[in-house]
């Protein structure tokens, strides 16, 4: 057994060491599949020039092709809308970006006792659940994810007021996701209708 | 299988046992992999294993995943791994036209694999040696590795729907339904 089935290891072949693009994830020779070619190949570039030179030659395309030139074409028009459609929702996703606000609300629960709830950080690609943990850790309270009030969303319920520390630790943490211009800080005393509008 | 992005489930450690077990499944399934195995899963260190939709079991190792299993079906690597050690699995080859279809998820046909620019066991050029595979027709239900013409990475691994060598008579049809590609919810997925 031992015979067959391990093999010397001194032809044994090391394991291939790979570069993942830094922009999409794929091997860089795939790049030109993940919609974000332009990007991609400035990453390459900048980071690994020699293997940018081998794989954006314009000879590469020549000699491997076996496609029909309508083939060719189609994929090229496919590229063209791929690259088109990752441009469309990049720009969608900033202006939302730009546009969508977080609110750190106080609200009253009891007489001297309060929860904050923050709201919109979705929208900056965040996830509700990890950091509704890590305020949970940060503070040592309860904290949770709960449905907003009205049933759209969802929002973080962190237990006792800690509007102030949030608002901090959200520019620390998460200052590149989230624009501090961005954070709203709303106490709300009962009366409705104090924060901004849904 | 992965087509959407899914955020992972719940992280679980695996048992000693367990692990032995998945140790023993992963060599059973591709043998040429076990010079590298404490390599790829050292006997000391501790799995996990994440739940993903659909039924889908992930192994990880220090938060890089290595091998998914859909409930008991065959243990597969993770494209990750394939990239790091090509020549331990079975391999075919696609013509350019078709990557950019496997790359958004379509399922391969056959003809991507028979024209010109694809290889199967024992044909074209140097069929005879990259992608001979020992000489043997690959038998429906097997693991490949899927790769692509004028690349050097793999980018699709799954199940065989059709054996080679009647996918060489038919030359159309379903070739590999299901897999793991490059770009994919599985291969986007952060684990950290």
């Amino acid at each position: 057994m031992a015979a067959t089935a391990s093999a010397p290891p001194a032809d044994l072949r090391p394991a291939k060491s790979i570069i993942y693009c830094g922009v999409c994830s794929l091997p860089p020779e795939y790049c030109e599949y993940g919609g974000t070619t332009k990007k991609c190949s400035d990453w390459l570039s900048t980071t690994h020039p020699a293997l940018h030179n081998t794989l954006y030659n314009t000879t590469d395309t020549a000699p491997l092709s076996t496609l029909t030139p309508s083939a060719l074409a189609r994929a090229e028009k496919d590229a063209q809308k791929k690259a088109a459609k990752a441009s469309a929702t990049e720009a969608k996703e900033t202006s939302r970006r730009l546009t969508s606000r977080v609110t750190i609300k106080r609200v009253e629960r009891n007489k001297r006792k309060y929860v904050t709830e923050v709201s919109g950080l979705e929208a900056f690609g965040l996830e509700l659940k990890k950091v509704a943990k890590e305020l949970g850790k940060k503070f040592a309270t309860g904290s949770s994810v709960t449905k907003a009030p009205g049933g759209l969303g969802e929002e973080i319920t962190v237990q006792g007021d800690v509007s102030e520390e949030i608002a901090e630790w959200l520019g620390e943490k998460y200052g590149e996701a989230v624009p501090e211009d961005n954070v709203d800080l709303v106490e709300d005393k009962k009366k409705k209708g104090a924060g901004a509008g849904p | 299988m992965f087509k959407k992005d899914f955020t992972a489930g719940s992280k679980s450690k695996v048992k000693s046992s367990a692990q032995r077990g998945i140790r023993q499944k992963v060599l059973d399934t591709y043998p040429l992999l076990t010079p590298y195995i404490d390599e790829i899963l050292p006997k000391k260190e501790q799995l996990d294993t994440i739940k993903i939709p659909d039924r889908v079991a992930l192994y990880s190792l220090h938060n890089r995943p290595l091998f998914w299993q859909h409930m008991d079906d065959a243990i597969m690597p993770h494209l990750s791994v394939v990239h790091k050690y090509p020549w331990c699995f079975s391999r075919v080859r696609i013509d350019r036209g078709a990557i950019r279809f496997v790359l958004s998820g379509a399922t391969l046909m056959v003809p991507g694999l028979t024209s010109p620019g694809g290889r199967l066991p024992g044909e074209g050029e140097d069929g005879g040696e990259e992608y001979g595979n020992g000489g043997r027709e690959l038998e429906a239900g097997e693991v490949v590795v899927v790769e692509a013409e004028g690349k050097e990475n793999a980018c699709m691994i799954g199940v065989l729907k059709m054996g080679t060598k009647e996918m060489k008579e038919k030359k159309k049809g379903v070739g590999i339904e299901n897999g793991h590609y490059l770009g994919d919810g599985l291969w986007k997925l952060d684990l950290s």
